[in-house]
């Protein structure tokens, strides 16, 4: 029996004649309402039910919350809206929100560079070590990221005594949010970078110098056009982070009105005042940022989802 | 020879490049990482040691505070295991399938990303409240209160963990070769058998990812949840809470205790995911 299997010579395997004729370059898996008999498919009636489950499932869980935002929002009228936001607390948290992102997007955006220009540009050993720990801040809660400022600056902690000494004040002031806040977008922009810029390589770099250019121009003109999109991706989830974040700048701040209250704890306060109105216009605000922040984000992944990804060798 | 040449050589930390810059560039890493990652979080540990074995455990046991961890620990579980199901099926039905509003439901499920927590928190609060537009009608119909119960605090983290199965899960689909289900459907399997046997098995790594990544951020929450929980001592009050319930006391070393707690797993759960990776690239190939 053996001898026939090796009777068979093997370039009918081999040839290209012998195999299938080449399908419809078909995108992987896809099938629509229409077209049915499809071997890689669920049977009609189960797809509809898989579907029909699936946008239930996202209504009710992940979009009815979005959209209550403006429906409470808006259900005294607009005049109310306008006015809940022309409050004197409302501009002062809208200034301190936007003040605590114009600092802390760029200063991690800056990390972010040097830390993938060094990463992924050069080999030492302990990077992946490196690399989990730029990634920590994702893993820790929130409100212990807060807690670790008031421990190292609050009255109590490490140098609570030499800052009162020096009347210098970070916890329960604009410093300590600004503190938590670039605590908790630390990695955005550098987890965007380092695994594109690692898979760019260094050859164009070195091309760039062999010709003459400097290093600075080099890094200008050569690597940062190279990572423009993921460098603008990264800043729009950690902006988007910046102004949003609650529980780690609830607990540094000292809910100070007026002084230390960002735009979602003054969101805080007012749905603790009843103050339902109020606080909704200022949730619609954030929901509006956080909505922009979705369309550019889809927008990117759309144009320019192969300048953000990492070319895969497959 | 060889060897005594490398004798000579000096150690370098860096092997040689023409690209310049890595000095600077990697010491302001390492300044910035030290200065507002490490140092903070080493402060807490140093807190911490100062309680001792003894103190943490003297914290984890008081009555309210191993509650809270309970709370915390089970519905972030609970929480997880629901998404890794609905998850599954989101990202099965947003790849595979065409159908209108499919653009949209697929951006749509990084909203809990995007969505400042605080505004989740106080719209899930509005929508599950007894007078709510979700709140009502399921006390009415079903005599069940969501808001300000423990169920409360299972639907905000619902919420909040989704996209990290969907996003784990949907490049892995993606990635499926055609011929593998193709085969199994031509040597005569039923569907419900190629989804067990061909589809299922490669999606486990990814699924075992998704939920570890939704189990540490639910355990981590805070914004979206202490709207909904109503914050009930000893039954809804989760673990995050009471660590700004210690502060607003000055209980400095109770804060320090759950928190390090929570720390250790944050730990636990990055260690976790690394090894589910590291498995999965054994055994496939690739994450």
């Amino acid at each position: 029996m053996s001898e026939t299997v090796r009777a068979i010579p093997p370039q009918v395997e081999a040839a290209p004649g012998g195999r299938e004729p080449p399908r419809r370059k078909a995108v992987r898996g896809e099938t629509t309402f229409f077209k049915l008999s499809d071997v890689r498919s669920e049977r009609p009636a189960t797809r509809f039910a898989l579907i029909a489950a699936t946008i239930v499932f996202l209504s009710l869980f992940l979009l009815s919350p979005f959209v209550v935002v403006f429906i409470e929002a808006f259900s005294h009228g607009l005049g109310v809206f306008f006015e809940s936001l022309t409050e004197p607390d409302a501009i002062e948290a809208i200034k301190l929100t936007l003040l605590v992102a114009a600092i802390a997007v760029p200063a991690n955006l800056v990390f972010g560079l040097a830390a993938a220009w060094s990463i992924a540009k050069f080999s030492f050993p302990g990077k992946s070590l490196l690399i989990t720990l730029i990634d920590l801040p994702f893993s820790v809660s929130p409100v212990v990221a807060g807690l670790v400022y008031v421990l190292l600056f609050g009255a109590q902690g490490l140098f609570g005594s030499w800052l009162a000494a020096h009347d210098l004040q970070i916890v329960f002031a604009v410093p300590g949010i600004v503190l938590a806040t670039i605590f908790v977008t630390f990695p955005f922009v550098a987890r965007e970078l380092i695994p594109l810029m690692q898979d760019q390589g260094t050859v164009e770099e070195e091309a760039a110098l062999t010709l003459g250019a400097s290093g600075l121009r080099t890094f200008f003109t050569v690597t940062l056009p190279n990572v423009k999109w993921a460098l603008l991706y990264g800043v729009l989830l950690c902006n988007a982070r910046a102004m949003g974040e609650f529980g780690a700048v609830s607990v540094v701040s000292g809910h100070i009105r007026g002084l230390t209250n960002t735009m979602p704890l003054q969101v805080e306060i007012l749905y603790n005042e009843y103050n339902s109105v109020a606080a909704f216009a200022l949730a619609a605000l954030l929901a509006s940022l956080a909505l922009v922040t979705l369309g550019l984000k889809t927008l990117l992944e759309w144009r320019h989802g192969d300048a953000l990804k990492r070319r895969h060798g497959h | 020879m060889s060897l005594a040449l490398a004798k000579l050589k000096p150690w370098r930390f860096t092997t040689p490049s023409v690209l310049p810059g890595f000095a600077p560039a990697f010491g302001y890493t390492l300044i910035y990482l030290g200065l507002i990652v490490l140092a903070p979080l080493s402060a807490l540990v140093w807190r911490a040691s100062g309680l001792g074995f003894d103190g943490l455990y003297r914290v984890a046991t008081e009555p309210r505070v191993a509650a809270g961890l309970s709370t915390s620990f089970t519905i972030s579980f609970a929480a997880a295991a629901i998404d890794v199901v609905f998850g599954l099926l989101a990202a099965w039905v947003l790849t595979r399938y065409r159908f209108p509003g499919r653009g949209l439901l697929d951006a749509a499920i990084d909203l809990p990303f995007a969505l400042p927590t605080a505004v989740a928190g106080i719209s899930l609060a509005a929508l599950y409240a007894p007078n709510g537009f979700f709140g009502a009608p399921l006390l009415q119909l079903f005599g069940v209160k969501v808001a300000f119960t423990r169920l409360g605090i299972l639907v905000a983290l619902i919420f909040v963990g989704l996209p990290f199965i969907v996003r784990t899960v949907q490049p892995v689909i993606l990635e499926f070769e055609p011929e593998l289900e193709e085969a199994a459907a031509t040597l005569g399997a039923s569907r419900a058998r190629v989804f067990w046997t061909v589809i299922l098995p490669p999606l486990l790594p990814p699924l075992l990812t998704g939920f570890a990544l939704a189990f540490a951020r639910a355990v981590g929450e805070y914004g979206s949840v202490i709207f909904i929980a109503g914050n009930i001592a000893y039954v809804s009050e989760i673990a995050p809470l009471l660590i700004v319930v210690k502060l607003e006391q000055y209980d400095y070393a109770g804060a320090t205790g759950i928190a390090t707690i929570m720390l250790a797993f944050s730990f636990l759960a990055l260690l976790a995911i690394n090894l589910i990776q590291a498995w999965s690239r054994k055994r496939l190939g690739h994450v």
